[in-house]
């Protein structure tokens, strides 16, 4: 598991590197996540090890939401004031988002 | 409370311990009864926990920055996680490469339509200008819909709360959306969690169903790309003056 989770967040930190360094508009979370995949490429195979560590975090990533999703509490005056358009506007953009890419990718892509 | 305990709470407020083991007792105990519940979306653990342990900070008068001390350690693991979708990806790579270019067209016109309704209707429903602006980058992953939201004139922590209620929001729809249009493609299912909401979405169809976790970690890299490049252009157009 140490091997795995080092790799892991070598990745990220060279991710977050590259992030700032370049000024890139993506999270360095996500420049590591295709580092790690360009290595897997490269390695052609993934390490069981790797495997399981990746598996664990994954399994549980609903778990990793949580603590940001309660800073809901910061923000509770401004959404007691705008719920209505907050709501609709979330609720409807959501439906739309959700259904354009899934019917379209279905559509476009071969089976 | 008797001065002991009240000794003993003043304590354990400065130790990191208790925004950590609330954190984690929450999401087992939510988790069990999301279960017993036979695991429907509207009562995904996510969700659970963030309402009990909000009613939790309230109802003891804990401020979010005492609770995160804690917290911080399970929300550090965002990254790491992040980084590990590559597995997921790597063992779906020759669906994507076969795909490829079903995915841009469908993810592109999808994020569109996810950022720029939002930025409409809440225009069209009197939402403070703020508010409208730091709704655009409501379908990407917190740290790049709060960079563009700066960048904006939105206002970031309100950024984060829109993306979480997304990501809630999306866990809710997914299901019935896919039935609905009857999309039974898995590749779609997560390209589309991905997309319209992110981490949240994906980490729920992901236990369903590797591939479609696989492009929803994709559609989520991808779609941070495309909602930072732009976004900004678009969305203080159409949130007017």
């Amino acid at each position: 598991m140490l091997n795995a989770l080092t790799t892991l967040l070598v990745c990220q930190f060279i991710g977050e590197i590259l992030s700032n360094a370049a000024g890139l508009p993506v999270p360095g979370p996500v420049i590591g996540l295709v580092l790690l995949l360009a290595l897997l490429v490269r390695r052609g195979r993934v390490e069981r090890e790797m495997k399981s560590t990746a598996q664990a975090l994954l399994q549980n990533l609903s778990l990793l939401f949580v603590p940001a999703g309660v800073g809901v509490i910061t923000q509770l005056d401004v959404l007691g004031a705008n719920w209505l358009p907050i709501a609709v506007a979330i609720g409807v953009s959501t439906l739309l988002g959700l259904a354009v890419t899934g019917w379209l990718m279905q559509k476009l892509a071969r089976p | 409370m008797s001065a002991d305990l009240v000794h003993l709470w003043v304590y354990l407020q400065t130790t990191p311990l208790l925004g950590l083991v609330s954190t984690l007792l929450v999401f087992v105990v939510t988790t069990a009864v999301s279960r017993r519940l036979g695991n429907p979306a509207w009562a995904n653990p996510t969700l659970l926990s963030i309402i009990v342990l909000t009613l939790l900070l309230l109802a003891t008068r804990t401020s979010y920055a005492t609770y995160f001390q804690g917290a911080q350690y399970v929300h550090f693991l965002l990254g790491p996680a992040t980084v590990a979708l590559a597995i997921p990806m790597y063992d779906n790579l020759k669906q994507i490469r076969r795909s490829a270019r079903a995915i841009l067209p469908a993810l592109v016109a999808g994020s569109l339509v996810a950022s720029m309704s939002a930025v409409i209707i809440a225009r069209a429903l009197g939402a403070p200008r703020i508010v409208t602006l730091s709704l655009a980058p409501k379908s990407v992953t917190t740290p790049v819909a709060m960079g563009i939201a700066q960048q904006i004139g939105g206002q970031p922590s309100l950024a984060a709360v829109f993306v979480l209620i997304t990501g809630l929001t999306g866990v809710l729809l997914l299901g019935p959306v896919m039935r609905l249009l009857r999309v039974s493609d898995w590749r779609a299912q997560g390209l589309a969690a991905g997309t319209a909401a992110h981490g949240i979405a994906t980490a729920r169809i992901l236990l369903l169903s590797e591939t479609a976790g696989a492009f929803g970690g994709l559609a989520i890299g991808l779609n941070a790309l495309v909602t930072a490049v732009l976004v900004p252009f678009l969305a203080r157009w159409l949130a007017g003056p």
